[in-house]
């Protein structure tokens, strides 16, 4: 599994704001930085295919192999994760994992159990998303993205929420995963720290190597 | 199929609004075949400027209209300013809300009944305090200044814009925001007031346009409550239409140009104001002032406003209840001397098949507009699309102006009498009020719920009903339930597109309004307020019932 981004490049009024052409390998992160408003959410929301219309973007997007450019979000099998943890609220902790959860799989209850479990959180399926403290949250909310299954992630300044010592134990968390299930890795970050915990490749939104 | 759902939103709000307006434009100028105005003349617009009231009603709806609006303004910032997160406040915005169901003729009719000269005011102070042993002969009802209208117009529109208000809160982050002032020493009045209210009234302006556009040319509570020699221009404009003598319909018309002129011509100015305090304001805001002390006594006035609000509308409805029970009742009695069943029951049949044909109505009504805004809404994305402007032509345009052209094209093609028509109608009014109350949570609602959905794999009409609609469901709840009531209160369109056919509760209790019959009146008015209020109340309590388990779907 990798994900190529070719020659993309997204234009703001006419004029490049974004421009990377790279391709991340299966269990690697790529770090791209930069201060506020430099782009780096717009270049995730390009890659989910939720560019906002006020953008227009050139160049090819593959995933596996498989061209996703102009697939719409739910078909790309991207896993998104912001700093917020965007749990629904109208659903448990269950629900919210129940939401990620591939079709296909058969013993529902028990892959969310063993999601919880994973996560630390066993037993907490019933609970009010509200009721659990930020860490607990982040670990739902990547739990939710990892059972949908996706085949790669993107991680919006994550982590930046979190306090230093969840931060380096998420981080952890969420690059092991990323490893074990061999999943390539988008990450925008204004943090130094972040890049360096991820060892991969670091540039900026123009793809100027940091 | 959503864009579809886009286009026929305005196509159904834009085009009976203008051909409403051609069918009395048309006229104004003598052009009207079917009353044998063949040929164009200024005619029209001579009797009218003819008219020795015309001044006078002119007056009237600007003077009630602007007054009603900026005090009912003023009174829902004042209370949000003074009370917001405290328990009262929860408490005072649970007896408010409600309120928004009351039909406007209902909530007159029992402010009439509580502050006329026979009203329970007066039985209360009399005789001890006034020396009276009769209804005194005083014209505090239809007042010559207007003032009970204006009184009858507030205490309705402050629960509508508290509403609003409420609505626009958590996306203006009030509770933070006002937690940050108070931090920085502010009082909590001027707190608010500073930081909360710009963001809140640049998100309830529209709200508030209408209020005021209704408030100028609103007939029915006008009817109940306001003066009668000269009457508002709106209501001469009625009595004309309605007048056996057909030459007086082109004056009608001539005068629903005019209405139109002036509600345009006082948004104008509103605007204009809006601007002026903007900049004041914001040198106001940049002062530094505390405004510590204010609170010991905005913080009162408040409460005392609210309160009084609520008395009046609640000691209305239950005077209202009183007489539709009521036997023989002497003046300056408290209560009745006589109890009975009489005037419900000498109704029952009436009262059966016009509570059939309101419900229907709005039922229909509100589930198609709800249906409409969500569509129109989903076609959208993030940013408005500027021709949704179009949505609020029927609350800016008064009705009065358009409605006796649409019921002139009504009657042309036959449609006119009918249930369809009627509710058809309504939608026109109850449409862009659903999509009012809808759209700002609609948007307000954090799109990355929306990617995170898909980028699960939820397709995006799953992301709709999976996430974005239960998110949304008080939003829903009560944007059906606005729907609902607005159409419950619709009085000029059921009665001149109904054509006698077709009435509904409301239609019943305005005719009774210079009947002085105050028990039939109690019966018609208490079904008129039981309605809209049941349903209200259900869609208020659903999503909090659905959703008690889950702290992120409540309100700040
Ligand atoms: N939907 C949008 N419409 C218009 N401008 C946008 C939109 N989203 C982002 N922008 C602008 O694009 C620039 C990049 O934004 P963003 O990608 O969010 O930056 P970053 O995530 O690096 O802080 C900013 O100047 C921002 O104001
Ligand atoms: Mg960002």
């Amino acid at each position: 599994m990798s994900l190529r981004l070719e020659n993309l490049i997204i234009l703001r009024d006419g004029a490049p704001m974004v421009a990377l052409d790279r391709t991340v390998a299966p269990g690697e992160v790529l770090s791209v930085m930069g201060p506020s408003g430099c782009g780096k959410s717009t270049l995730l929301a390009c890659l989910a295919g939720a560019l906002p219309p006020v953008f227009q973007a050139r160049g090819r997007v593959w995933l596996d192999g498989r061209e996703i450019t102009d697939l719409p979000s739910h078909a790309r099998r991207l896993g998104m994760l912001f700093q917020d943890d965007i749990l629904f609220p109208h659903l448990s902790v269950a629900g919210n994992l129940g939401f990620g959860l591939a079709r296909g799989v058969r013993d529902r209850a028990g892959a969310i159990e063993d999601a919880l479990r994973e996560a630390g959180l066993a037993g907490m399926g019933a609970r009010d998303p509200a009721t659990l403290s930020g860490g607990q949250r982040a670990r739902v909310a990547l739990m939710r993205t990892l059972l949908s299954a996706p085949r790669g992630l993107l991680l919006d300044e994550a982590f930046s929420k979190l306090d230093t010592e969840l931060r380096a134990q998420m981080r952890g968390f969420v690059f092991g995963r990323a490893r074990a299930h061999g999943l390539p890795v988008v990450m925008v970050t204004h943090d130094i720290e972040d890049a360096r915990a991820a060892g991969g490749p670091v540039v900026d939104v123009m793809g100027r190597v940091l | 199929m959503a864009r579809a759902g886009l286009w026929a939103a305005l196509g159904l709000l834009a085009l009976p609004v203008l051909a409403g307006l051609a069918g009395v434009i048309a006229p104004a100028f003598g052009y009207l075949p079917a009353l044998g105005g063949t040929e164009l003349s200024l005619d029209p617009w001579r009797g009218l400027l003819g008219w020795g009231g015309l001044g006078h009603a002119m007056r009237l709806s600007v003077t009630t209209g602007v007054l009603s609006t900026a005090l009912s303004l003023a009174m829902t910032f004042l209370i949000v300013a003074a009370w917001q997160g405290t328990r009262s406040f929860a408490w005072v915005t649970r007896a408010l809300a409600p309120m928004l169901a009351l039909p406007h003729a209902a909530a007159a009719f029992g402010l009439a009944f509580l502050i006329a000269p026979s009203g329970w005011i007066a039985r209360a102070l009399s005789p001890w305090a006034t020396g009276w042993d009769r209804p005194p002969d005083l014209l505090i009802v239809n007042d010559p200044l207007g003032l009970a209208l204006v009184a009858g117009l507030v205490v309705k529109e402050v629960p509508f814009l508290l509403l609003m208000t409420l609505a626009a809160l958590p996306q203006a982050d009030s509770l933070r925001s006002q937690m940050i002032a108070r931090g920085l020493g502010y009082g909590r009045v001027m707190g608010w007031m500073k930081v909360v209210a710009p963001r809140v009234y640049a998100q309830i302006r529209l709200p508030v346009y209408a209020v005021l556009a209704y408030s100028m040319s609103v007939v029915d509570v006008a009817l109940i409550l306001g003066p009668t020699r000269p009457p508002t221009l709106a209501v001469q404009i009625l009595e004309w239409t309605n007048h056996p003598d057909l030459r007086l319909r082109f004056q009608a018309a001539a005068g629903a140009c005019l209405q139109l002129l002036l509600v345009v011509g006082a948004l104008a100015l509103w605007r204009l104001a809006e601007r002026l305090v903007a900049r004041r304001g914001a040198g106001w805001a940049a002062g530094g002032a505390r405004g510590v002390g204010a609170d010991r006594v905005l913080r009162p006035v408040g409460a005392g406003v609210a309160l009084a609000i609520g008395l009046a509308v609640g000691l209305g409805l239950a005077g209202l209840l009183v007489w539709s029970f009521a036997g023989l009742w002497r003046f300056p009695a408290l209560w009745p001397d006589a109890w009975g069943l009489r005037n419900w029951a000498g109704q029952s049949d009436m009262l059966a098949r016009r509570i059939w044909q309101s419900a229907a109505i709005a039922l229909g009504a509100s589930v198609i507009a709800l249906t409409l805004s969500v569509a129109a809404l989903q076609t959208q994305g993030a940013r408005p699309a500027r021709i949704m402007g179009l949505i609020y032509l029927p609350l800016i345009v008064p009705q009065i102006a358009f409605l006796p052209g649409l019921a002139s094209f009504a009657l042309i093609l036959g449609l006119d009498g009918t249930l369809g028509t009627v509710m058809a109608v309504h939608l026109v009014f109850v449409l862009p009020y659903v999509y009012l109350v809808l759209a700002d949570p609609w948007r307000a609602w954090d799109a990355r719920a929306g990617l995170v959905a898909a980028s699960l794999g939820a397709r995006p009409l799953r992301v709709l009903w999976a996430v974005r609609l239960p998110m949304l469901l008080r939003a829903l709840c009560v944007a059906f339930a606005v729907g609902f009531a607005t159409s419950i209160a619709q009085y000029l369109p059921t009665l001149l597109i109904g054509a006698g056919r077709v009435g509904t509760v409301t239609t019943e209790a305005v005719a009774l309004a210079s009947s002085a019959n105050r028990r039939l009146i109690g019966v018609w008015a208490v079904v008129q307020m039981a309605l809209p209020m049941a349903v209200f109340a259900t869609c208020l309590t659903l999503p909090a019932l659905i959703w008690r388990n889950r702290q992120g779907m409540r309100i700040g």
